[in-house]
């Protein structure tokens, strides 16, 4: 008996180790991604980060200027401007994705919910749309004198709002048709998330007398935590770079105040030609992604051991 | 022991079959039931289908129609013409066809490239996989949003500014599709390596005649996403592009808005063409999409 052990575990190792010894053939395989890797990742990586103490402009000479763009970025108030829109914006836009995309995948996960099926394709378009056409879709009802909501809410006695001219207004309708547009992505992870809990688990609860609250705050939503945590982490990051949504819809506007951090350094780096500066802007907002995903990752571990 | 054992096991088991049949309950209690997640559902899809369709019936308005009060669900008069002027005036078919490039190309090279990775991520064991491994894990870290302007000088120093090209090749690079082929080849079982091997097949062989067929709903799952997401891109593409004759639909769309008087019949016509491909393409590939084993970190 104590004899045949070893041999069993030796006959499961012995195939990963025998494959260690093709090295050509993997080589192979991932050298297209390799290549790639160097190119577009290493490369840009190490080149900003030198740029980012230079005042390179994308063309001819540069000196270095040590940390000079980092203390001009610290002073500079449209930088804080756009960093303070950047942080309010994933505020307000991850809660809201969050509750809704989850609400949705709970009603549609539902047996008792009619014609979930054809519902799903409603939420899901949305997020088909590229940022742009949503952009557009949503200038079109949110339309000062024109859009369908500012009409709807003269016909029932109001005045029309300013959705363009508010800055605080014109954040918010990005918020919202961002949230449209990302419910279902998220929705789609969440719904997987729900169909692999258990249903003895509900079976159970069913049988101790829980709710329908009390089962979803109960089972499900710790059960799917750790897609809840993926859920926050994409669209934080996505949150954190989102440009183009802005960009058809009010176009950072009015004025200036909803320029975004991506729109800040396409801005200093591409109109201006401050290559050195730009650069050292991304590497301000490379960090606090960072930042973000460990934060997130630390919280996740401690919830995970609890 | 037994004896107190006994009658408890024969008190439930009346109790359960009990719960079940009023659980499964008669018709009515089963409408009843259906009545408020139902309506919460279709309420919700409501939310989220009038935008969209708002939109596509504002889009076939003729251009004098689009302002008039009392607004009207539907169009009087159905017209195409702010259609055709799209494709007609903004250089609309070129940006169509520039897309369509990009698209094809893009997806075709991204999922040839991800799957050779994913496999050899999966199916080899070397020290140096596993540092790649933790190398693609780093560029989710590192989006390329973030990295626009050095990206953008290498891309213009390898000779790619301007060019479809220079789209394209930073695009290849995606953690997610390497981790959803990873993700499927771990759970190839190995034994099928092993036989073809002792029959003495190579192993490139074995990777394009066993491994890349069965591969196919893979591939097909990732071939949608990457089209979706170079269809939709518009941030590179804008600083890629210099040359109105190579903007994408993207580009062509914003160019647009940001114009000083807003034709919105063209707007609208375009962006609802610029729709159509992608909305075709879910409604034809929607069970891979739904069933897409995503968790895996996606991001484009």
């Amino acid at each position: 008996m104590t004899k045949r052990a070893p041999d069993a575990s030796d006959v499961s190792v012995s195939p990963p180790r025998r494959r260690s010894k093709y090295t050509l053939a993997p080589l192979v395989l991932i050298s297209g991604n390799v290549v790639l890797f160097a190119l577009f990742f290493v490369w840009p990586a190490v080149i900003g980060l030198v740029y980012s103490f230079t005042n390179y402009t994308g063309v001819g000479a540069f000196q270095f200027v040590g940390l000079d763009n980092y203390s001009k970025l610290f002073g500079d108030s449209a930088f804080y401007d756009a960093m303070s829109r950047t942080l309010l914006y994933t505020v307000l836009f991850v809660p809201l994705n969050f509750v809704l995309s989850l609400l949705i995948a709970n009603v549609l996960v539902s047996k008792h919910a009619k014609g979930a099926s054809v519902a799903r394709i409603f939420f899901f378009i949305p997020w088909l749309l590229s940022p742009i056409i949503v952009g557009v879709l949503w200038r079109w009802l949110f339309g000062e004198n024109f859009g369908l909501v500012n009409y709807f809410i003269e016909k029932v006695g109001g005045s029309a709002v300013p959705w363009q001219s508010n800055a605080d207004l014109s954040l918010l309708v990005v918020v919202v048709a961002a949230a449209w547009a990302w419910t279902g992505f998220s929705m789609l992870l969440f719904i997987a998330a729900i169909k692999n809990v258990p249903t003895s688990y509900y079976e159970a609860a069913a049988l101790d007398g829980a709710g329908p609250w009390r089962q979803f705050f109960s089972i499900t939503l710790p059960s799917i935590a750790p897609t809840s945590f993926i859920v926050i982490l994409l669209n934080t990051i996505h949150a954190m770079k989102e440009y183009a949504v802005f960009a058809s819809l009010n176009n950072g506007g009015p004025g200036t105040s909803n320029n975004l951090m991506v729109q800040y350094i396409y801005q200093t780096g591409f109109k201006s030609g401050q290559i050195g500066y730009a650069s050292a802007a991304s590497f301000v907002l490379m960090l606090i992604l960072m930042a973000v995903a460990i934060i997130q990752m630390m919280v996740n571990r401690r919830v995970e051991n609890r | 022991m037994t004896t107190t054992d006994m009658p408890r096991k024969v008190d439930a088991r009346p109790a359960r079959p009990v719960r079940k049949k009023r659980s499964g309950g008669s018709a009515t209690g089963g409408l009843r039931r259906a009545i408020a997640p139902t309506t919460l559902l279709w309420v919700l899809a409501a939310l989220y289908g009038v935008p969209v369709l708002w939109f596509v019936l504002s889009s076939l308005k003729p251009a004098g129609d689009l302002f008039s009060l009392p607004l009207t669900v539907f169009p009087e008069n159905p017209t195409v013409s702010g259609y055709k002027e799209a494709w007609a005036s903004a250089n609309f078919s070129e940006y169509f066809i520039n897309t369509t490039i990009v698209c094809v190309i893009a997806t075709i090279l991204t999922v040839g490239v991800s799957c050779c990775t994913g496999y050899a991520l999966a199916k080899y064991d070397n020290k140096w996989l596993k540092a790649f491994f933790l190398c693609i894990l780093a560029t989710t870290m590192l989006p390329a949003e973030v990295m626009l302007a050095p990206l953008f000088l290498v891309v213009r120093d390898l000779g790619f500014y301007n060019s479809l090209s220079g789209i394209i090749l930073p695009a290849l690079l995606t953690a997610t599709g390497c981790f959803m082929f990873r993700q499927f080849f771990l759970t190839v079982p190995d034994e099928l390596i092993e036989a073809a091997r002792i029959d003495g097949a190579k192993e490139l062989s074995i990777f394009l005649r066993i491994m890349v067929p069965l591969s196919r709903p893979i591939m097909l799952t990732l071939a949608i996403l990457s089209f979706q997401w170079r269809w939709n891109d518009y941030i590179w593409p804008l600083l890629m592009l210099n040359d109105p004759e190579k903007f994408t639909v993207q580009i062509g769309i914003q160019s647009l808005v940001g114009a000083q008087n807003i034709n919105w019949s063209v707007l609208l016509g375009g962006s609802v063409i610029s729709m159509v491909p992608l909305i075709v393409v879910f409604l034809v590939f929607q069970k891979y999409v739904m069933n897409a084993d995503i968790n895996a970190g996606l991001k484009d």
